[in-house]
């Protein structure tokens, strides 16, 4: 009875109808709780550091290569039509309105992300939830909100240094490698980038950064109702890396959902 | 408060098992916890007694039942509702559940600086105070990592006590505990509720040494439980689970008193 794939079927629907019954309420208790006072605002601000301040090291070097590479691609292919002067353009587009968000967020996930979900992970089977439960302190105020309000934050953020930084990495290889005028380079970014690119930018920022810390704080958060996981530390181990994998997965997908919708 | 502090009436709580059938941990479970009076919830492993914990706390609820708290069912209460039923209690867990990245005088201060309007002034007061009563002093600036086992409990205990609790629930709280410092956990824990005059719920399978504390026993087994209103008692039950839990767990409970001698 029990290998009957129907049986079987039925049993992983249930599950995953559960599963995201059960992070839709967390998600909410998660928004809720940034509204609740008492407010730790020096508990923001530490999430904000790690966060924010933590990833800056790896924007950085990832935005730089990342723009460095699209400036050589780009005057691969432009060169083709002989239509160099838009590789400004090309870099800034590409980067403000596509890899700037989804970068930073997949290298958020798995910087901070991991981090988020080992941590709360770990609290929840060491017994320090329930404790906060047993003091009648709400744990979604007092532990993940703050991590929520820093993501908010520290996401679009770094996703502002990652358009800055890649787009200084594109003017390099364009310009002082592969010779294209450099007046060209500025003027084609000036004409081309509109409010809207940079305003669908921010948007696929701050929702990428909601996704990052919801699924990676509420994968620790139930760290002992995911199917498969086990128990102790493996099963944190299991889940910190499915968090990454999801909250991955899950931005790719959000990206051409907004893409979609807002271009 | 009422004489009984706790009951739950005809309690069914099941889980699942991974043939896609269900356990009942507890099948219409029925019994009484008298208030001011130390109660000792014993059995085996995965007789649901650290379940029984998390249903008086609301932490999670039955299938069927009621669980009255003071007199108000507690069942399917709401999180406000919830707040206010558990800021009755007290909890010391198996692992202290102290937070790793907090000093022990912060442990210790976090109800008090969530849940009530004291300064800092009067939460230093108050916290060095009972960092004396449970001898703890100098170790306000340590981190849990660097206290010993029967350090933390202290700790823990330390911290369950601040918002004054009514009824204080003591999950394993010797576990991992050499027999010396057992003892004197257990020493304090009977010092402590005489000053404080708190409801005691103790979950063990240390049988021989918790039962001392006893002033009520409550045996889980096979999803029932039996009552009883002293150890002597229990020995001399004529049911045979009971009976056979006494020979595999009390054997050693009139040589632990002998020694105690």
């Amino acid at each position: 009875m029990q290998n009957n794939p129907i049986r079987k079927l039925g049993d992983i629907g249930l599950y995953v109808l559960e599963d995201l019954g059960r992070m839709g309420i967390y998600l909410l208790r998660m928004v809720l709780g940034s509204f609740k006072r008492p407010f730790r605002l020096a508990e923001c601000i530490k999430q904000i550091r790690f966060v924010g301040a933590g990833s800056l090291v790896v924007i950085f070097f990832t935005a730089m290569s990342t723009g460095m590479v699209l400036g050589l691609q780009g005057y691969y292919s432009l060169s083709k039509f002989g239509a160099e002067g838009m590789l400004g353009s090309a870099v800034s587009l590409t980067l403000i309105m596509e890899l700037g968000p989804v970068l930073t967020a997949l290298m958020v996930a798995g910087r901070a992300g991991s981090a988020m979900c080992a941590e709360i992970g770990i609290m929840r089977i060491s017994e320090q939830i329930d404790a906060l439960d047993c003091m009648a302190v709400d744990p979604y105020r007092y532990l993940i909100s703050p991590k929520f309000i820093a993501a908010l934050i520290s996401v679009p953020l770094l996703t502002a240094v990652f358009d800055v930084v890649g787009i200084a990495g594109g003017y390099i290889a364009g310009v002082h490698l592969m010779g294209v005028n450099p007046g060209s380079f500025i003027d084609g970014m000036q004409t081309s980038v509109t409010n809207h690119d940079i305003r669908l930018g921010f948007i696929k920022s701050v929702v990428f950064g909601i996704l990052v810390v919801w699924i990676c704080t509420g994968r620790g958060f139930f760290v002992g109702r995911i199917r498969g996981a086990g128990f102790g530390a493996e099963s944190v181990s299991k889940v910190t890396t499915q968090a990454v994998v999801l909250s991955s997965i899950s931005v790719l997908i959000f990206d051409y959902l907004l893409t979609a919708v807002l271009l | 408060m009422k004489d009984t502090a706790i009951e739950f009436k005809n309690v069914v709580k099941s889980f699942a098992k991974s043939d896609g059938g269900r356990q009942k941990v507890l099948d219409a479970v029925n019994f009484l916890i008298p208030a001011g009076k130390t109660t000792v919830i014993a059995g085996g492993s995965g007789q649901g007694k650290s379940v029984t914990l998390k249903l008086i706390l609301g932490l999670m609820d039955p299938d069927e039942g009621e669980i009255l708290v003071d007199g108000e069912n507690i069942v399917d209460l709401g999180s406000s509702a919830l707040k206010s039923h558990r800021s009755r209690f007290g909890v010391l867990f198996q692992g202290s559940a102290l937070f790793d990245s907090m000093t022990v005088y912060d442990n210790i201060a976090l109800p008090l600086r969530e849940r009530t309007d004291l300064s800092e002034e009067d939460i230093g007061r108050k916290i060095h105070q009972t960092l004396e009563q449970l001898e703890l002093d100098g170790a306000e600036e340590r981190y849990p990592a660097q206290l010993s086992g029967g350090m933390r409990k202290r700790v823990g205990l330390a911290r369950a006590l601040q918002l004054d609790p009514e009824i204080m629930l003591f999950d394993e709280p010797t576990t991992g505990l050499d027999p010396v410092m057992t003892q004197d956990i257990y020493e304090l824990f009977a010092d402590t509720q005489q000053r404080v005059g708190f409801t005691s719920v103790i979950v063990s399978h240390d049988i021989p040494r918790v039962l001392n504390l006893a002033d009520q026993v409550i045996i889980l087994q096979g999803g029932k439980t039996d009552v009883f209103d002293s150890p002597e008692e229990i020995q001399l039950s004529e049911k045979e689970h009971i009976k056979e839990f006494v020979k595999t767990t009390m054997g050693q409970i009139y040589q632990s008193r002998l020694v105690e001698i």
